[in-house]
């Protein structure tokens, strides 16, 4: 009973501070002096179209490959909190075959999500999305396949051979931007390109792209490893 | 246009979806049901913050035939909210990731998943 007047009383108070920010709230109406200088000079000092991925890939691109860093110290937790285990001692049933229905509709899709994810994430510097929801979209595609295929086994050395490299690349091309241009993950050590077009903001397409295959393929890793071993034949 | 400025209705959703978050992270026994408040926070904070960084009358910061170079500045919303909701929600995409595991490690060991089988830290 005490405890529940305290969470009642915690939210209470919680909600009057929330009130208060809500209350207080007043529309911006121009942009911060940082903000000005991204979206102003932006477009000219780095060449791409979309200026959250000028922000998220190039002035703060260290936040980016934290952000990777992380995300693959969670995929490698997920593996580590659900490794297989060896001991075949629980004898569990065979797994049902996903209907005809959902079969066919993969293998009609499975293509077309992967290239859309591609596109997603090679078009980062121009339209909305990049590499984190290219990602994304190709590992909905891989659990597609694993719903319509729980039989399926995924490469992991194909899955860990892709995140490795991709991984590696990005750090290499981070170093390059020491090397040839301004700072670390400066992404003018290749030419911008026209203003707007696929090729341009120098590096910025290829950062997006490693990171692309490393989330596609992190994601995929963490859901097949949220398969239970159930779904695996028995040797 | 009359009313309150749009985001501040998407300002006060955020703060009222962590409201509901925590008291699901508070009230409830279920870890499934304490992850989705967190994942409900989660969401909160990210509509929150892109309601701070909206400007009026502002457009999405993507350059194109309707948002030229040179009126950038004055046209669009402020990017780096938007790259912070970006990058916050992949780290709470691992973050759940590794609480679900965590849940599907504790329904082994105690074939429950209720909170209150977890006492061995509770002082």
């Amino acid at each position: 009973m005490l405890k529940r007047l305290f969470i009642f009383l915690t939210l209470i108070l919680v909600a009057a501070i929330f009130s208060d920010v809500a209350l207080n709230y007043s529309e911006h109406s121009e942009l911060s002096r940082l903000a000005q200088h991204y979206a102003s000079e932006g477009p000219e000092e780095l060449g791409a179209a979309n200026l959250v991925t000028s922000v998220v890939v190039t002035y703060r691109g260290l936040d980016t490959l934290g952000e990777v860093t992380v995300l693959f110290i969670s995929a490698a937790g997920v593996g580590l909190m659900l490794r297989r285990r060896k001991h075949p001692d629980t004898v569990v049933p065979a797994r049902k075959p996903a209907s005809e229905l959902v079969e066919t509709a993969a293998r009609l899709l499975m293509p077309m999500v992967f290239v859309f994810g591609v596109y997603v994430f090679v078009n980062g510097h121009l339209t909305p999305g990049g590499g984190f929801q290219g990602g994304a979209i190709v590992a909905s595609g891989v659990l597609l396949l694993l719903l319509a295929m729980p039989q399926a086994q995924l490469s992991h050395s194909l899955i860990g051979f892709t995140e490795s490299l991709s991984g590696f690349s990005y750090v290499v091309v981070g170093v390059l931007g020491i090397v040839l241009a301004g700072g670390f993950l400066d992404n003018r050590i290749l030419p911008l390109g026209s203003f707007g077009s696929l090729f341009s903001a120098g590096a910025i397409p290829i950062i997006y792209i490693f990171v692309g295959l490393k989330v596609g393929s992190e994601l995929s890793a963490v859901v097949d490893r949220f398969r239970s071993d159930e779904s695996k034949p028995e040797q | 246009m009359t009313g309150l400025p749009v985001s501040t209705y998407v300002l006060s959703c955020g703060l009222a979806l962590i409201l509901i978050g925590l008291w699901g992270l508070l009230t409830q026994k279920n870890i499934i049901r304490m992850i989705i408040g967190f994942s409900l926070v989660d969401t909160g904070i990210h509509m929150v913050m892109i309601a701070i960084g909206y400007v009026t009358g502002g457009t999405a910061p993507i350059i194109d035939s309707a948002v030229g170079i040179k009126d950038a500045a004055k046209r669009v919303v402020d990017p780096i909210p938007s790259a912070l909701v970006l990058t916050a929600i992949v780290i709470g995409l691992g973050v759940t990731a590794v609480m679900l595991s965590y849940a599907v490690s504790i329904y082994r060991e105690k074939k429950s998943l209720s909170i209150d089988e977890c006492s061995e830290s509770k002082w």
